[in-house]
């Protein structure tokens, strides 16, 4: 049976992601809105990368890391370096994506060093080998003098800018989209919902685990190297585990296993924290509350293991529009 | 030689007070298999109370720290009630990130009411140096927070293994579904773990204050998330592998802090405790739980 999709489906989301491009490169080009709006909205872009990249193992591989910062310090020094110290300053403008690949690159190269123990420990005991590893990382950057070590480290160039960001958080969502809905995304899900089934329906849970790692941590690192590039000035302290803290919440507020429900969970956080700053040291005392009040109303977040519609791959939509067509329309079929 | 004992008398002291936290993560895993990541800041209540106790009340050692314990206990009591207990048949990360958000709470309510900077922690016993053979001195400090952490760990020791309540406990870390049959109330003995844990904690948060007079806001954090670890290299769910683990950890750190710059304290210890966890994955007293499938 021939399933015919109308001409907005198939187009919609990609005209969006266009009109978006257009609406990011206007808004610093022609000052449409207040600077600090437009910081915000950078910042925003940056979480949305890492609840989306911290989604991946957390959400849809059912693993607990809770070290993600770490991931993000390696990739902003490791970006920093290289616009700083390796590439010609003239060409750091051009050069400065780059700088960000080369960043998530070392905090891919980092993140093989989880994944082995990965391999043999799960849940709670994975939790502390990142957690573990977000301390190391952030006390080798302490002990390194050529970064600055304890007193952190000047990045004079202000490279990142709101285009930037939106192109990266489209790429994230994009790549992390695709990864999912492939096969080895198949595998991914296999082994959260049951690891030992999934190698005996042959997966090849090591090669799974060891890509969503590598994936998940680069996306940390080109976030990590574009806050620095915001930031201007990096410190250990900015990547410690009050951050990775941060970041969990952002995944749990808006679901697990929910790119829509990161996009939204990491919004609304920023957005809520912003919002809340002039009450001061409070505002860090009553957001809390209210995750927790979340948490107890609606506990699977916001979106909770459901996926907008628009950020489904189309044939996977077709492939669900057809099983449902089979069952007559008992199948449910929204995303996961 | 000598130099070696004496930074073993450090590490012991250092030890016991991760030991006290470890224990209030492994007893409330054990039950609700639930990673109580607020306990570290409970710690650094425990702390404060107690600093409130020893300045405003102006109690000395002994009550303040039987103020500190009950206090901090009723406060791990309320949480348990108010926000952990509706998440029981929720998934279990919902009410980890429960902890995580009520700890932020913590740290932040705490900061804004009494301020972010360090608070200058009063002594509450008298100093004095002991010289033992060997050419070793201690102090009363150091007899302090290891008689009083012995004292309490063989306390819970022979609570947890010689009553009825603490089979109770033992029988819910097994399988909890079983034990409401036995006509066991399980509320009550979740409620009574938490309230132990805190205490011990707050316990760990008094003595920390007489060994390190300094505390702020946010000593909860970095302290708390390495008994987590300690509680993990033991096994984590098993009492007395939470002891051992809090003495192995201080033992690690002190160690390497006395061998290299202590700047490398961190990345060392927790480097050879990841590579232990490699090798055991369970920790060093855990159970290897056979996977069904």
């Amino acid at each position: 049976m021939q399933v015919q999709t109308s001409w907005i489906s198939r187009w919609a989301v990609p005209l969006l992601v266009v009109a978006g491009f257009a609406v990011a490169w206007a808004i610093p080009r022609y000052q449409l809105i207040n600077p600090y709006y437009e910081l915000i909205l950078m910042y925003v872009g940056i979480n949305i990368m890492l609840t989306v990249s911290l989604n991946l193992v957390n959400g849809y591989m059912g693993e607990f890391s809770v070290g993600h910062a770490g991931f993000m310090a390696v990739g902003a020094y490791v970006a920093s370096v290289l616009t700083m110290r390796v590439i010609p300053w003239d060409m750091a403008g051009y050069l400065y994506p780059l700088a960000l690949i080369g960043g998530g690159i070392g905090a891919g190269v980092v993140a093989l060093l989880v994944a082995i123990p990965s391999f043999r420990t799960r849940g709670d005991y994975l939790a502390l080998v990142t957690l573990a590893l977000n301390m190391i990382v952030k006390s080798v950057i302490e002990n390194i003098d050529a970064v600055g070590g304890p007193r952190g480290f000047l990045v004079m160039l202000r490279l990142t800018n709101l285009p930037w960001v939106y192109v990266w958080v489209i790429v994230t969502l994009w790549v992390i989209r695709n990864f999912i809905y492939s096969n080895a995304g198949r595998g991914v899900l296999a082994i959260r919902e049951d690891e030992v089934a999934a190698e005996l329906i042959g997966v090849r849970t090591r090669e799974v685990k060891l890509r969503a790692f590598i994936i998940s941590a680069f996306f940390a690192g080109v976030a990590g190297g574009l806050y620095a590039h915001l930031l201007q000035f990096i410190h250990p302290r900015n990547f410690d585990i009050l951050k990775s803290t941060e970041i969990l919440i952002m995944v749990y507020l808006g679901g697990i296993g929910s790119m829509m429900g990161s996009v939204l969970g990491a919004s609304i956080f920023t957005v809520l924290l912003e919002a809340l700053r002039f009450m001061g040291v409070w505002r860090m005392a009553l957001a809390p509350l209210l995750l927790v009040v979340l948490m107890i109303l609606r506990p699977t977040g916001i979106m909770g293991l459901k996926e907008w519609r628009g950020l489904i791959p189309l044939d996977e939509r077709l492939r669900l529009w057809r099983l449902r067509a089979r069952k007559g329309g008992s199948a449910s079929a929204a995303g996961n | 030689m000598e130099f070696w004992l004496q930074q073993t008398l450090n590490a012991l002291q250092l030890g016991s007070i991760y030991a006290l936290i470890a224990l209030g993560y492994t007893m409330v895993y054990g039950i609700l298999r639930l990673i109580n990541f607020a306990h570290g800041d409970i710690f650094m209540v425990g702390a404060f109370v107690g600093l409130a106790g020893a300045l405003w009340l102006g109690l000395p050692m002994v009550p303040t720290l039987l103020f500190t314990m009950a206090c901090t206990a009723l406060l791990g009591v309320t949480i348990e009630r108010l926000a952990y207990k509706p998440l029981r048949n929720a998934p279990r990360v919902s009410a980890v990130i429960t902890a995580l958000g009520i700890g932020i709470f913590l740290e932040h309510f705490v900061l804004g009411t009494v301020g972010a900077e360090p608070r200058a922690f009063p002594a509450l016993i008298a100093g004095g140096r002991f010289d033992l053979p060997g050419g070793l001195t201690v102090n009363s400090v150091q007899i302090l927070i290891i008689g009083v952490s012995v004292v309490l760990m063989l306390g819970l020791d022979w609570f947890i293994r010689g009553t009825l309540t603490g089979m109770a406990m033992r029988a819910i870390s097994w399988d909890r579904s079983v034990v409401p049959l036995m006509g066991i109330n399980v509320d009550r003995i979740i409620s009574l773990t938490f309230a132990i844990g805190s205490a011990l904690a707050a316990a760990g948060g008094v003595l920390f204050g007489q060994a390190y007079p300094i505390i702020d806001p946010y000593m909860g954090i970095l302290i708390g998330w390495k008994a987590f670890i300690a509680a993990v290299v033991g096994g984590i769910g098993n009492i007395r592998g939470a002891m051992l683990g809090g003495y192995i950890l201080g033992m690690t750190e002190i160690y390497v802090a006395a061998v290299l710059p202590s700047t490398y304290r961190d990345f060392v210890a927790f480097t050879l405790l990841l590579l232990l966890l490699v090798f055991r994955p369970t920790g060093i007293l855990g159970r290897v739980q056979a996977q069904k499938v």
